[in-house]
Order: C-alpha cells, then structure tokens, then sequence
C-alpha cells in the first residue's frame, strides 16, 4: 500500500513491521518525530513493544543493549551529538555481539552548534564494529530498516540505518508499505542463541584477559585478541550474507537487489560520480543532464559502508578514467574517508596493473549547506574536461563561500 | 532542474498550515498518476508566526533530486502580508502563477510577466463555517482553478481526509467556494 508520509515515519513503520519488542531513545533533532511516532504506535497498541523513557542516549543504547541480552529485538534512533554520547555503549554493543538496529538521522556536528544535515556523525562511528547501511529515499528507509534486523541477527552484529537529517528525515514522499505477512516471511522472531537467563546464571564480557585460559570446566575460552578477530572475520562474512539476504528481499518484495552499490548509468561510463545517501540520487539527475551533453557519466551510490564492500566497489568503478567522490564528511587533516576507502579498494583490485581510474575528492553540504544541482554539473564537467592526466586536483569544496 | 518537474512553492506563516496544505495536494497529485511526488519543508528555523515555505515538486516520473525549488512555477502565499515581509516571488519563471490569499483584487498587485489567482480566503473560510484564520483548506480551491493540474473534487477528498477529525467538510466547502471565487489576472 502506497503512502506519502515523511522519512521518519517511513522508519517508524520498517520498525514496527519488523516487530521490534523494546524501544529506547531519547529525543534529538532531527531523529524526533522517528520515536514520537513508535511512542504514538505502542500507546494506541498498533505495536506490542516496550517504550522505556530514558534521560540521555548512553542510556537509551545502553537499555537496549539489556534489551537483547535477555533475547529481546531492540531498537534505538538518534543523531549528531546524541550518536556521540553513546559512543561507549556503542562500541560495546559491537564487542559484545548483540543485533540491536539503530537508525541514525544524520546531522552534523557540534561546535559550532547545527541541526542541518551532514555525515560526520555515523562516519564518526565507522570503527565501532558496527555495520552501516547508507540509504537514498523513503522506500529504501523502511525496506532497509526490515533488512537490517534480518542481517544483525543473521550474523550476531549490530546494524546502523543511517538517512538524511531533514533531506530525508523531513521530506515527504510516495512509499510502498510492506504488507505484514511478507514481512513475516521474510523476517522470523528473533531466536537468540544464549541470553539472559535467571534459572542460568552467567556472567557476559567479564574482564577478558591478554590470553587464551581455561574456563572452569578445562575448556580452553578466547582471550580479548579472539574475540576481536572473530568480530573482524564475521563482519568480513557479513558482506557476503546482506548479498543472500538482498536476493531473499527481492524475491519476497520484488524491488532492490543492489546491496553494495547502486550504479546508475555507470556500464559505459568515463567518470563515475560516488556518494552516499539523498545526495547520490540527487546526481541521477547531474548524469542525465551531463549525457545530454555527450559526457559519458555515472553515479555508484555506496549502500553497505561497513563492512566495506571493496571488491563490488572496484568492479563497478576499475574500468572509468576518473572518479569523483562527493563527501559529507572529513577526516580532518586528511581528506573524506569514503574517497580514502575507494582509493584503497581501487590499489587493492588493481592486481599490478599501472593503469588506475584517478580519483577525484570533493566536499559538500556540511552542516545542511545546501547542494545546488547546478555546481554539482560544474564540478563533474569540469573533471570530464580535464586535460591533464597526471595527479588529480587535491581536495575540492563545494558551496564554500570563503 | 529538470523541466518535466511543476514546482510549486508554498508561502505561509508558522503553524498556518503551508505544510498541511503541501501535503494534501502532495497526495491527491500522486492519486492523480503523478508518480513523482516530492515535499521538502524549510528546515529547523520554524517559529510560529514567522515566515516559512515548502517546496512541493510534482512530475510524471520519479523525482530524485530533492534540492529545493530555485525557480517555481508557482507560488502559493496563505497570507498577503508577506509579500511585505519575504521575497516571495524569488525565481518565479516568467508565465508563472501567483496564488494569493488577499481581500483585494489582482490589479492591486504589479508584477510582471506572471499570472495572479486571487480569492479572500479568509472570508470564504468563515462562510464556510471556519474558524477565524484557517485558510490552509480554501486556498487549495484557489491553488487548483490556477494550476488545473488536478480534479477539484479529488483534492477536496483528500482535505475531508487530511481533517477528518475537524470539520472535515467544512474545509472542502471552503476549498470548493475558494474555487468558485478565485479571480485571475495580471501578465
């Protein structure tokens, strides 16, 4: 059933078919109206969950985290400062394996202080051990959120959902609601494979030591170093079963099937563009224009960040003469860290071969400046027509008014 | 940017219901077959009373990009008065419509190189049995006798529906009598 409702709501809904069973979260914007609406959902009973109030993010991740180790499916949502706040919780929800789903309404960061849309804060988060999933619409936002219990349970790792603040968050738009039933096919109650138990006492992610040591019973158990690398192993894994579970998605809903990167018009293309959410589709429309001209242009939109799906990454891209990566985020004194993942998925793939798309950095829309579809043409054209085939430009801004 | 994209931008004051009124045309557009149907609100700096705006964008395909309107080809004002307070008229292409809810007439008004759709919404909304200052319902009627995009009776379901805890008829009445007294001039 066809609806036109706003981003969040589109979230509210994926987490309600989803059966979510405990909801904790504490108001930020532009993440509110996201958990207004699942309070609105389990007041008037259309959702049989747990709302647990909470008086700050590092609580509201924190009940979550109580939430599924005792086998519940738990949610949270926040943005911006708020994502900051639970940094601690959230490297432990990683570490300690829970499949917790957190939608994060991407804002920037403070000081000084913004509401508007950028990425630094779940880019801020890429080294947790937590997986980012990175959507460009309101249909991607609920479909994404079912998926994304199904991978975090599938492989015992949480899932971040990161959309636009506002851009998304606060748009409206046409959306397919998935039918219960489907969902119900699709995603099946979540069977913990231990959890808290009062008759079973045990203690989880006690102090862990340097190495290996035999349990009580002689059994030899990990030490901190294991339980790390399996985190790293299974999160490696990870890319290959959200692939099984985009295919089960589109059989059952007949839409996605692109889990990695979504390539539009990218088969012939010279120069692939490549970003990350709203703003990846926005430059559908800069390809079609620049093709109208006769430039031989695409768009790969980054769906999966982490873990990183490098090799789906270079295939799309190895062929083009040049990539330009538009970026909402910085590593400062550095450059944006999707442009540095590409380079890296670019060398990796390159097998020796001398010959390398060049790629091109670019930085926009911090703190919601906004992202004129016109400059996004310029910049593309002006890579298109670049004549010099030696080191790309070093990092570009764009709408900087300095 | 692209020109198969009607771009309508919607002028009101905090908590007059520009949002509401985006919306309902949103939903009855796509009810319409309008497969792109995209609404972006100013955002973050909403107070009540002052000036905000919403840019609706309605095309026959998918809209993808959500940047908001630089150049409408139409602008819908809840309130004259803002004419003195914003720039309502930023980037209207020529040809374009002026949709007004004001007690005066087209002529009062000189722009040029656009069309003008007037009607005094917020007398009609009392007539139609109102409360005092709702004119986000009425001025849809005067929305739709200017763009003709779309069947008045389709967008007067969908104002019962938007309001169907308050005076559900009471606002398609006055979008329909909106409709009826709308008056256009000007180019």
């Amino acid at each position: 059933m066809y609806t036109i409702e706003s981003g969040n709501v589109a979230a509210a809904l994926g987490v309600k078919l989803a059966g979510a069973q405990v909801i904790a979260a504490y108001p930020i914007t532009p993440q509110t109206p996201l958990t207004e609406k699942l309070s609105e959902f389990i007041e008037s009973r259309e959702m049989d969950a747990q709302y647990i109030p909470v008086e700050s993010e590092h609580s509201a991740l924190a009940v979550c985290i109580a939430a599924s180790t005792a086998g519940a499916r738990a949610f949270t949502a926040t943005s911006a400062n708020g994502l900051l706040y639970m940094h601690e919780q959230i490297h432990w929800a990683a570490g300690a394996r829970l499949p917790l789903v957190m939608c994060v309404v991407n804002r920037g960061v403070g000081a000084p202080w913004t509401v508007w849309n950028d990425h630094q804060d779940s880019i801020s988060q890429r080294d947790t051990g937590w997986i980012q999933m990175y959507v460009c619409d309101h249909q991607q936002i609920v479909d994404t959120v079912i998926k994304a219990f199904r991978l975090a349970e599938a492989v015992s790792i949480p899932v971040m959902v990161c959309y636009d603040g506002y851009l998304l968050s606060h748009t409206y738009m046409p959306f397919d609601i998935p039918d219960q039933k489907s969902v119900d096919g699709f995603l099946s109650p979540y069977r913990p494979e231990y959890a808290l138990d009062p008759d079973k006492p045990a203690n989880f992610n006690t102090v862990t030591l340097p190495d290996v040591r035999a349990d009580i019973h002689g059994r030899m158990s990990h030490g901190y170093m294991e339980v790390r690398y399996l985190l790293q192993e299974d999160m490696r894994k990870a890319i290959d079963v959200a692939g099984d579970i985009e295919k089960r998605f589109k059989q059952i809903f007949g839409r996605g099937g692109e889990p990695y990167v979504e390539s539009y018009r990218c088969e012939d293309a010279e120069f692939i563009a490549v970003s990350m959410g709203s703003l990846a589709y926005q430059l559908r429309d800069v390809v079609d224009m620049l093709r109208d001209e006769g430039y031989k242009v695409g768009i790969a939109a980054i769906r999966l960040y982490r873990p990183f799906p490098d090799q789906a990454i270079a295939k799309t891209l190895e062929k083009a003469k040049g990539v330009i990566v538009f970026e909402k985020a910085l590593s400062y004194g550095y450059q944006g860290p999707l442009c540095a993942d590409i380079q890296s998925a670019l060398y990796a793939q390159s097998n020796g071969r001398k010959k390398r798309p060049s790629v091109y950095p670019y930085i926009l829309g911090l703190g919601g400046r906004e992202i004129k579809t016109g400059d996004l043409i310029n910049a593309v054209r002006r890579v298109c027509t670049e004549t010099s085939t030696d080191t790309p430009d070093t990092l570009g801004w764009i709408g900087l008014k300095i | 940017m692209k020109r198969d994209i009607i771009e309508i931008r919607w002028h009101g004051r905090g908590g007059q219901g520009a949002i509401t009124a985006a919306k309902i045309v949103a939903k009855s557009a796509f009810e319409s077959g309008y497969r792109g149907v995209v609404m972006v609100p100013t955002f973050g700096t909403e107070r009540r009373g002052a000036p905000v705006f919403t840019s609706l964008k309605i095309s026959k395909e998918k809209i993808y990009d959500l940047s908001p309107s630089q150049s409408p080809n139409m602008v819908v004002v809840l309130d004259h008065l803002l004419l003195e307070e914003a720039d309502v008229t930023s980037g209207l292409q020529p040809g374009g419509w002026l949709v007004l809810n004001t007690p005066k007439t087209p002529e009062a008004y000189r722009y040029e190189g656009i069309r003008i759709a007037v009607a005094d919404v917020t007398s009609i909304a009392g007539e139609a049995g109102l409360s005092k200052g709702i004119v986000n319902s009425g001025i849809i009627g005067t929305f739709a006798k200017a763009s003709q995009l779309m069947d008045i009776h389709v967008l007067m379901r969908n104002i019962e529906d938007e309001f169907s805890q308050s005076k559900p008829h009471e606002n398609s009445r006055a979008a329909f009598m909106a409709y009826q007294k709308t008056v256009i001039g000007g180019k």
